[in-house]
């Protein structure tokens, strides 16, 4: 009986039926893409093994943990995974800034006719200036006016600047374990996010009902949606982190010294907080 | 001693080497020279490359081959132990940077050539759609397709009764070829309509993408009169390998003349769009129209190839209301290989080819739609479409 | 370090048949899985290869028609790509670098039965398209827009199974780099791990890096198709060229990633049959890291002629350049290391010197690309496919075969049969070039690629490269049976396999047992496993 210092687990159910669950969520998404009916439900059924799996998975986790059964050099593991995997996040998120940057500085101009663009505009789109915002020289979806960035979208920047204060204020409190402290900022953390959620809602009915800025707007709407709509999404799996976290405080989880799960979405949250700043500056104030 | 043996060896796979590779050069195809000044700086740069990578190839592999020989258990070698040498390496850092800056300035050279556009004689639009090209000559104002020619077309199909070997030029020939002038600095501007594809001659020296929306440049000038040929050079779909390029390069008089018939022949046309054409003139035209703009896909017997390209036999659309099917046929049907022919082809194409399909593959429609009809709706703007909008929408 | 391990206790309830193989978290159990996906996807992609040689055996269309071949072409590399090559890496990251960096396992175990079970999901969705009415996707694998949006029904598998794959290979790559990072025995610094544990990090970093780019990039397909998005059509102010600028981001470094474990491989394999250590460890590490780095900024270089400006287009080509010092480096570094040493030939080693050779060639004519005006010539003609498959077959297939070779006595206890081996080598290597060669000069007279019929004058050169692709595809079959044969028993190998070999992985037992190194080994510079390492 070697003893080693390192927690290898025991065989697991959970990736298997994590597997199976994403292999009938996007076969489900496809259909439904594909108008077939059976889609919806496939992708939902899909949805819940996936979020069962998590649960589950998740749980176990939990437990090893506060059975105490992880060295430090698990904790270590965990923290490259984290870590490597918000680089992996910042990746996708580069390549929608990508798109960006390049319809601004390279597709727009040549289209209307600057640099090695001249002909493009002149034999294709005479007339068309290249001005941004643009839905392009076919005006594709329509006129639309954007959103001012000294709006809603400043102070959806507070919010998510305010939030990462209260969460690094949690941070604290659960060093000197003060719980009380702890749970009152997770809480505050938790509602900042949900807040900023709403008013994203509400920045998207208005710019769809009395803007007419849409996903179809050309250019301009395809970035606008497609960088704030993963933002969002990042918001959303961010916040059930944070209640999750929370619940867990309630409950007691949690010791100065080891709090993994804590940290991990607390960067999470920073990383999500991060990738608004820069949008705040290239999609809306720029 | 072993030094000795080193060389002596390393000498013999060098020469073993070089000989291989001498016959390896020589015995297959090599780029051709081509017919431009391009083609041929192009040329000389391949040539100069491809010698210099040889060069490199011979030494390493004759390095390799040496130690082989001789370095082996089995002739009782005993390994050395030395792992690192600060010389050796920066020698083998410095000199494959000198050999690529050697290869960049040439490079470096062409490449400025090639991209000066400027100055040109004459201005060739080239568009490619799904699986054609057209030509329009900006200044004279000449405007026609060029498609893959017929007898190729036949050997090309599967279970085909001709042999490709019997066709001359089996698949490097169009219908109708494009004719310039030599010693004439003639620009491309290359665009396509559907997909991307790319515009190739081998004989002059460059190949440049068509993308749809955009239009890229490039110019030429052949000294040598002759034919030319290429092939489209970007994936675009299933007929991609069936899609020519067929350059005739005559002498300036003759190109005159050339331009003197084809503008005749436009003429001609003009007034066709406003008078009424027969049944038979139409039924006529529009197979004509019918097999070389649309039969690629639909098939010469309209019966399509299922399920991504639709039968026109005994379809719904075909049979119906004519109204939609003409909607159709003019703005195509987006994000579907069924592109508008609206801007693509002339108002007695479309409606000879109408016609055509709706009384032809045993639908009897009895309809007859006359070119004014299609050249009224041509000439209408699209709704909400138009510049206007689109540049003050930016604001 | 506390000693809390629990898996002990658990060993009793290990699940026994089928379901010990779904829920596994072992490794080496893992990396089985990996290797046996891998081998499988090599036989389904390589038969399409062959579809596609039987039809380009003459001119004149044959067996296929023009779509179904498109189809076969994208299938063909996609299936190669990412099922055959990309996880057989990760099989042997999985097997070896808890043995080379003396760790009792894969740092997060759990997630790697999830990176692997995913893939055949993902291929099952990609292959079912095959099945589909509209086919399989046809618009090669680079599924550049506006011709990939016209796919029919398959369009959306194709690219859930593309983000499916996108995942699995990120999760795999998190581990292997914690892994590296986190679980190496005490002593072993990072300028003490093996080469290929090394090339794996620095492979497992651009994993990470451009995997999400290629998931953003059919993203924006998915909604241009599907959601009225305008990322690639001018005419709502996007760009079809944009896609291919964020798709060579990712393409770019992707060939990479298939290419240094495979100079990870080769610097373990020359060493041992040497019996002498790698030479200039150092320069191996700092060239491998100028490689990841310099492939963030040349991936324009796939899109010569798509009309970029000028000071573009010679960036691009300096940049590409370059990379040919850092790859020269290491390719004079494995010669250094042969120099007077002590070889033999075994099949490992013979693989290796085989990819040193044709490797070099797939990359001289790599540098002959790059040269813009001639490539505005060689794009998109046979020249490329020729000079993709030298690095990619002659490269990270012979790479792989060579790992097999090596390594193999370890994971099964056997010695493999060195004699079979050696005409699998043989065969291989003489058919691969009678496969390949001849395709440099079907690009130079002007063939392109990805055409289902060619003019008559392309047809000497290419019946001889589909006799060489029939040869060597039915040359591998060889290679499964020399496979099974091991498995399945011979001589009994020793722990260390190869009298050459040092390293850690060589300190346990053939065939390595189910848990090694639970206590961790203690490296240091004298131990004789570090000593080839020596400086
Ligand atoms: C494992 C995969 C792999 C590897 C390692 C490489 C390596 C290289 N590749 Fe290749 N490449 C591909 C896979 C790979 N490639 C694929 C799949 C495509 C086609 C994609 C598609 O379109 O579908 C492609 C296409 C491709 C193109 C685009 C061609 C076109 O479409 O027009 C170019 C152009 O620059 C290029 C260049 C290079 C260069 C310069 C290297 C260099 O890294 C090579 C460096 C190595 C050496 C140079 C040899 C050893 C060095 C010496 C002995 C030192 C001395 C040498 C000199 C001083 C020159 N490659
Ligand atoms: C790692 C990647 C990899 C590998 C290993 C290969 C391996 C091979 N490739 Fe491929 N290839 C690519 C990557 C790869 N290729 C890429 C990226 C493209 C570009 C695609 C594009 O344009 O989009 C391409 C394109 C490509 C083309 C050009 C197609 C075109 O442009 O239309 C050709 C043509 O000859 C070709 C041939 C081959 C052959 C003969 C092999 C052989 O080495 C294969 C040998 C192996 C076998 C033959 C397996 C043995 C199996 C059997 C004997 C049958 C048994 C079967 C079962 C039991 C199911 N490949
Ligand atoms: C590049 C290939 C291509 C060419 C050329 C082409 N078509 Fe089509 N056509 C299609 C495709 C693909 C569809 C099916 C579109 C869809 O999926 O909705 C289609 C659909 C149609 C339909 C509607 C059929 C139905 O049942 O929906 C008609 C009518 C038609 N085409 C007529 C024509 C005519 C007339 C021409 C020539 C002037 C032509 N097509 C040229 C590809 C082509
Ligand atoms: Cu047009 Cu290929
Ligand atoms: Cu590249």
């Amino acid at each position: 009986m070697a003893q080693g210092s390192y927690y290898v687990p025991a065989t697991s159910k959970w990736p298997i039926i994590g597997s199976v669950g994403l292999f009938i969520l996007v076969s489900g998404f496809a259909k439904w893409m594909n108008g077939s009916d059976l889609g919806p439900w496939m992708a939902a059924i899909g949805a819940s093994v996936v979020i069962a799996m998590m649960f589950g998975w998740f749980a176990d986790v939990i437990r090893e943990s506060e059975a105490g059964m992880y060295s430090n050099q698990v904790g270590g593991s965990f923290r490259q995974g984290m870590i490597w995997f918000i680089f992996s996040e910042v990746m996708f998120f580069a390549a929608f800034f990508g798109a960006l940057f390049y319809a601004r500085i390279f597709a727009v101009p040549w289209i209307g006719g600057e640099g090695t663009g001249v002909m493009t505009n002149e034999l294709l789109y005479p007339g068309y200036l290249p001005v941004w915002p643009t839905n392009g020289p076919e005006n594709l979806g329509g006129d639309f006016k954007t959103i001012g960035a000294f709006e809603l979208p400043m102070i959806n920047t507070l919010i998510l600047l305010i939030s990462g204060v209260t969460i690094t204020a949690a941070h604290v409190a659960l060093k000197k374990l003060k719980r009380n402290a702890l749970i009152f900022w997770m809480a505050a953390t938790v509602s900042l996010g949900a807040l900023f959620l709403c008013l994203q809602m509400f920045e998207y009915v208005h710019a769809y009902q009395d803007l007419g800025l849409t996903l179809g707007s050309g250019i301009y709407g395809s970035t606008f949606f497609m960088l704030t709509g993963f933002h969002g999404l990042h918001v959303t799996v961010g916040s059930i982190m944070l209640i999750v976290i929370t619940l867990r405080c309630v409950r007691g989880h949690f010791e100065p010294k080891n709090h993994f799960a804590f940290e991990a979405t607390a960067w999470y949250w920073h990383f999500v907080d991060v990738v608004w700043l820069v949008l705040f500056v290239f999609v809306y104030v720029l | 001693m072993k030094r000795t043996n080193e060389i002596i060896v390393g000498l013999a796979c060098v020469a073993v080497l070089a000989a291989i590779t001498w016959v390896l050069l020589s015995v297959g195809d090599n780029m051709r020279p081509g017919v431009s000044p391009f083609s041929q700086d192009v040329y000389q740069l391949h040539m100069f490359v491809l010698v210099i990578v040889s060069m490199i190839g011979v030494t390493v592999f004759a390095a390799m081959f040496t130690s082989m020989i001789l370095h082996r258990k089995s002739k009782g070698a005993e390994p050395s132990q030395f792992n690192h040498s600060t010389k050796a390496e920066i020698i083998w850092t410095v000199i494959p940077i000198i050999i690529l800056v050697v290869m960049a300035v040439p490079a470096t050279r062409v490449l400025i050539d090639m991209e000066d556009t400027g100055g040109a004689e004459m201005n060739i639009k080239v568009t490619g759609y799904q699986w054609l090209w057209r030509y329009e000559y900006l200044e004279d104002e000449i405007d026609f397709y060029s498609a893959l020619d017929r007898e190729s077309n036949y050997a090309r199909q599967i279970n085909a009764s001709i042999e490709p070997q019997d066709v001359e030029n089996y698949l490097l020939e169009v219908d109708n070829r494009l004719i310039v002038p030599t010693n004439t600095r003639i620009r491309f501007l290359l665009t396509a309509d559907d997909v991307i594809h790319s515009w190739w001659v081998p004989d002059l020296g460059w190949k440049r993408d068509a993308i749809p929306g955009m239009v890229n440049e490039a110019w030429t000038e052949i000294t040598e009169p002759g034919i030319y040929r290429g092939q489209c050079a970007e994936l675009c779909g299933k007929d991609h390998g069936f899609m020519p390029v067929v350059v005739e390069a005559v002498s300036p008089e003759e190109y005159r003349d050339w331009v003197a018939s084809m503008r005749q022949e436009s003429v001609a046309s003009q007034d066709t769009v406003d008078r009424l054409w027969s049944r038979d003139e139409l039924m006529a035209h529009g197979e004509t129209i019918y097999n070389a703009q649309c039969a690629t896909c639909h098939q010469v017997d309209g019966s399509g190839l299922e399920p991504a390209f639709p039968a026109l036999a005994d379809n719904a659309i075909v049979q119906g209301e004519l109204d939609q099917h003409i909607d159709l046929i003019l703005n195509g049907r987006p994000g579907t290989a069924m592109a508008g022919f609206g801007q693509r082809l002339e108002a007695q194409d479309i409606a000879a080819a109408l016609t055509y399909t709706r009384n032809s593959f045993g639908n009897d429609t009895g309809d007859m739609v006359q070119p004014a009809q299609i050249n009224h709706l041509q000439r209408q703007p699209e709704s909400d479409g138009s510049l206007a909008a689109a540049t003050t929408s930016a604001e | 370090m506390t000693a809390t391990t629990a898996h002990d206790d658990h060993h009793h309830a290990a699940p026994k048949g089928i379901s010990r193989w779904l829920t596994t978290t072992n490794h080496k159990e893992i990396g089985t899985l990996y290797l046996v996906f891998s081998l499988a996807m090599f036989l389904v992609g390589g038969a399409m290869a062959l579809v596609i040689r039987a039809e380009l055996f003459a001119p004149g269309l044959h067996l296929v028609n023009p779509e179904f071949f498109n189809q076969m072409t994208t299938m063909h590399a996609l299936v190669m790509i990412f099922g055959a090559v990309m996880p057989a890496f990760v099989g042997l990251a999985n097997w070896m670098v808890p043995l080379m960096v003396g760790a009792p396992d894969m740092a997060l175990p759990r997630m790697n039965n999830w990176s692997f079970w995913i893939l055949p999901f993902a291929f099952l969705i990609l292959l079912s398209t095959l099945f589909m009415p509209s086919g399989a996707p046809a618009s090669g694998w680079t599924l550049y827009p506006p011709l990939s949006l016209q796919g029919g029904n398959s369009f959306a598998f194709v690219i859930f199974a593309i983000h499916l794959m996108g995942i699995s290979s990120i999760m795999g790559a998190i581990n292997i780099i914690a892994t590296i990072l986190n679980m190496r025995a005490p002593g072993m610094s990072l300028l003490r791990m093996p080469m290929f544990v090394w090339n794996w990090l620095i492979t497992a970093f651009l994993l990470i890096a451009v995997m999400p780019v290629l998931a953003g990039a059919v993203t924006m397909l998915l909604t241009d198709r599907f959601f009225g998005t305008s990322f690639f059509d001018a005419a709502g102010g996007g760009d079809p060229v944009m896609y291919q600028h964020i798709f060579w981001f990712f393409g770019h470094p992707e060939v990479y990633i298939m290419i240094l474990p495979a100079f990870g491989i080769i610097s373990e394999i020359i060493p041992t049959f040497s019996r002498k250590a790698l030479f200039g460890y150092t320069s191996m590490v700092y060239a491998t890291a100028s490689i990841a780095f310099l492939s963030f900024i040349v991936w324009a270089h796939h899109m010569f002629t798509v009309g970029m400006p000028l000071g573009g287009a010679l960036f691009f080509m300096y940049a590409t350049m370059i990379i040919a010092v850092p790859t020269g480096i290491k390719v004079f570094n494995w010669v250094a290391t042969m120099w007077r040493g002590s070889m033999t030939f075994e099949t490992p080693m013979l693989f290796a010197l085989g990819f040193v050779i044709l490797f070099t060639i797939g990359g001289l004519s790599g540098v002959m690309l790059a040269i813009v005006p001639t490539d505005f010539q060689y794009h998109d003609t046979y020249f490329v496919v020729a000079h993709f498959h030298y690095v990619l077959v002659t490269g990270a297939i012979f790479a792989i075969m060579a790992a097999v070779y090596y390594w193999i006595p370890k994971w099964t206890g056997y010695m493999y049969d060195e004699r079979l081996g050696k005409i699998h080598f043989w065969w291989s290597t003489i058919s691969v070039n009678v496969l390949f060669f001849p395709q440099h000069y079907l690009g130079l007279a002007g063939m392109p690629r990805r055409i289902p019929d060619y003019a008559v004058q392309f047809a000497e050169f290419n019946l001889i490269s589909s006799i060489g692709g029939f040869a060597f595809g039915f040359g591998q079959l060889l290679f499964v049976w020399i496979v099974i044969k091991c498995v399945r028993g011979g001589k009994q190998a020793e722990a260390r396999v190869w009298d050459g070999a040092r390293g850690l992985e060589w300190t346990v037992p053939s065939p390595a047992p189910l848990h090694t190194f639970d206590t961790p080994p203690v490296v240091t510079e004298n131990t004789e496993h570090s000593a080839y390492l020596q400086r």
